[in-house]
């Protein structure tokens, strides 16, 4: 169950192109699992005119040390309210609720596990690594980006993973091309059971994509746009297949952010298919 | 109406105690500070933020009569200081939200009103007669600010014999027990003619205002940034417009319960909603900024009413109406002079 708490910054660095925001919440590390997912509001109401919370996948979490609890996210400063945070100092309070949304599932047994993360969608990939090494599992991940200033967490994953594959659009560092180029030497190299994936929509299709054909089953952190990250506000829909093959249009904050790869209509996203439950009627009553 | 005492600024004594009881029609409520429709959901989400049986009522997300998808995304735009939104009222239908909403709401032991909506005065009407065959909610809010399927998609609100179709229709399959609130759209030339058409019609009470129709184009993609196109704008930007509804029908109907809504951030901000005549306030958008909010707004709702000498909310309700000429009564010293007197 998520809480709201009032935290402190304990730092803010570079990464990159990215920002990793560090934060005291109290009680928030100890709930935490890898895939949940954590609001940021923008301000107060009396001086910000950004009334929508930011929604952060959490990187890492410390639930003891000289600040308490603390959680790290890593922040792409893309407009005014992600600006804000990254200009956050030391000992600035900042409201957050969570830990949000169904984390990624682990599995029972000790099996090939592939991370694929693109751009600053490698922020929960080296948590969950993680618990899928505690667990006895292999890790392998699979890293992507437009240019090397924009991969996130290359080192980190270096220390964890059996092997580290790097792709960069440009060529800048590893091999050229999308991440998706390498998927399936690297599911055959590791004989991979499992993929999680985290990253621009169109990555997760493709990647769910190879690994049905590879027979391997995939789990995807998508990223919608938000306005509440709690369940109320109905903006972040996408369409889901459920286990009784009906299509309904899903909330990512609590159904999500992790879907199986399989179950989502990809080719769908952004618009309401005519077989979902409750689609408007073809004659288009909606105007 | 009784008057307030103002108290000196800067007293430093914890204010006293305040009632903050207050009737929608035959109903009373413990406290004024509502849940907005299609800002709470059900309820639920919000219960781990705050206990929502400890605000005046939860009012749910508008249900129709059957299970709907909404329109596709992108359906939110974030604008300055509020937000654009084009969900389509996606929802389970009326039989899912009796079954499982409702069900668990009473079992919380929340006060509800029931929001509902149609493409037609039939479907309103069937609905009511559902929820009448099944009771246990408290008020119903008709949500008229949803496309008219009879009449190209115009929306029930914007034209008083289409608003006052659904209100009558309503008002006619509903327990009389049960207060039937309107709630109004602004877009309208005068909102006092569409107020005083559902009154007529047998609206116990109306809830103003809805969202107001807004656009964003994104000058990127340089195409409308709603997948819908228009959307309703919310929160804290429309505010000034929401007061200005309550004043006008307040002033038009002096004794009709009003439950006052539009970009209420904290209890200031709905102290205006009740000084310009409302009866209630709804909490909204600004509960995605702070899952909190309702109950936050609600206790500091009391203080600011109570620092200014108010025993009981019900006395502030149409305060800011009173006659310009009369004079505070109470001890002189107690008024808060401005410094340079």
């Amino acid at each position: 169950m998520p809480v709201q708490v009032r935290g402190e910054v304990v730092s803010v660095r570079r990464a990159g192109q990215y920002h990793v925001l560090t934060v005291t919440a109290p009680g928030v590390p100890e709930i935490t699992k890898p895939g949940n997912f954590a609001t940021l509001a923008i301000g107060d109401l009396d001086s910000s005119g950004l009334i929508l919370r930011r929604a952060f996948s959490i990187h890492g979490v410390q639930s003891r040390g000289i600040y308490g609890g603390t959680i790290d996210v890593v922040i792409a400063d893309a407009g005014p309210g992600t600006h804000w945070l990254t200009q956050r100092r030391r000992g600035d309070v900042l409201d957050i609720v969570a830990p949000l949304g169904r984390p990624f599932a682990l599995p029972r047994d000790p099996v090939s596990c592939l991370l694929v993360g693109g751009g600053y969608g490698a922020a929960p990939l080296v948590f969950l690594a993680e618990h899928l090494r505690e667990r006895g599992c292999r890790v392998d991940i699979l890293l992507g980006a437009s240019t090397e200033e924009k991969l996130f967490g290359v080192l980190e994953a270096k220390r964890i993973a059996s092997t580290v594959t790097i792709t960069t659009d440009d060529g800048s560092l590893g091999e050229t091309g999308l991440v998706t180029d390498q998927l399936r030497a690297a599911i055959d190299r590791a004989a991979t059971d499992v993929i999680y994936a985290c990253g621009p929509m169109g990555m997760l299709a493709a990647v769910s994509q190879i690994a049905s054909e590879a027979g391997v089953y995939s789990q995807c952190a998508v990223e919608e746009s938000m306005a509440c990250g709690i369940g109320v506000c109905m903006t972040c829909v996408l369409p889901v297949i459920g286990d009784d093959g009906i299509t309904r249009m899903l909330r990512s904050c609590v159904e999500g952010p992790i879907f199986r790869g399989d179950r989502v209509r990809w080719d769908d996203v952004g618009t309401i298919p005519p077989d979902a439950l409750g689609a408007p009627v073809v004659e288009g009553r909606d105007r | 109406m009784s008057r307030a005492v103002v108290r000196r600024s800067g007293s430093d004594a914890s204010p006293p105690p305040i009632d903050m009881s207050t009737r929608l029609g035959s109903v009373g409520l413990p406290s004024p500070v509502l849940t907005a429709s299609g800002c709470a959901a059900s309820g639920r989400e919000l219960d781990q933020f705050f206990d929502i049986t400890s605000i005046g009522a939860v009012v749910t997300k508008s249900i129709m009569l059957e299970p709907r998808s909404g329109r596709a995304t992108p359906r939110m735009a974030e604008t300055p200081s509020g937000m654009l939104n084009s969900i389509g009222l996606q929802g389970p239908g009326i039989h899912a939200f009796l079954e499982k909403d409702l069900a668990w709401l009473r079992e919380r032991g929340a006060r509800v009103i029931v929001s509902i909506a149609g493409g037609t005065t039939q479907e309103f009407e069937e609905i009511a007669k559902i929820l009448r065959d099944h009771g246990g909610f408290d008020a119903l809010e008709v949500n008229i600010s949803c496309p008219n399927v009879a009449d190209r998609g115009q929306v029930f609100a914007c034209r008083a014999d289409t608003a006052a179709a659904v209100i009558g229709g309503v008002r006619r399959s509903t327990d009389p027990s049960i207060p039937v609130f309107a709630k109004l759209s602004p877009d309208v030339t005068d909102i006092g003619t569409i107020a005083l058409a559902c009154v007529r019609a047998g609206a116990d009470g109306l809830s103003l205002i809805n969202t107001t129709l807004g656009m964003v184009i994104d000058v990127d993609t340089m195409r409308p940034a709603l997948a819908g196109v228009t959307g309703g704008l919310s929160g804290p930007a429309i505010r000034p417009i929401a007061v200005r509804c309550v004043w006008q029908v307040r002033d038009v109907l002096p004794e009709i319960p009003l439950i006052g809504m539009g970009g209420i951030r904290n209890g200031s901000d709905a102290f205006e909603f009740i000084l310009a005549g409302a009866d209630a306030v709804s909490v909204g958008t600004v509960t995605f900024h702070d899952p909190s909010a309702p109950a936050r707004v609600q206790a500091e709702l009391a203080t600011i009413a109570a620092e200014r000498g108010f025993t009981s909310l019900r006395d502030a309700v149409s305060y800011a109406h009173r006659d310009p000429d009369a004079e505070p009564e109470g001890d002189p010293d107690d008024i808060a002079l401005p410094e340079w007197v």
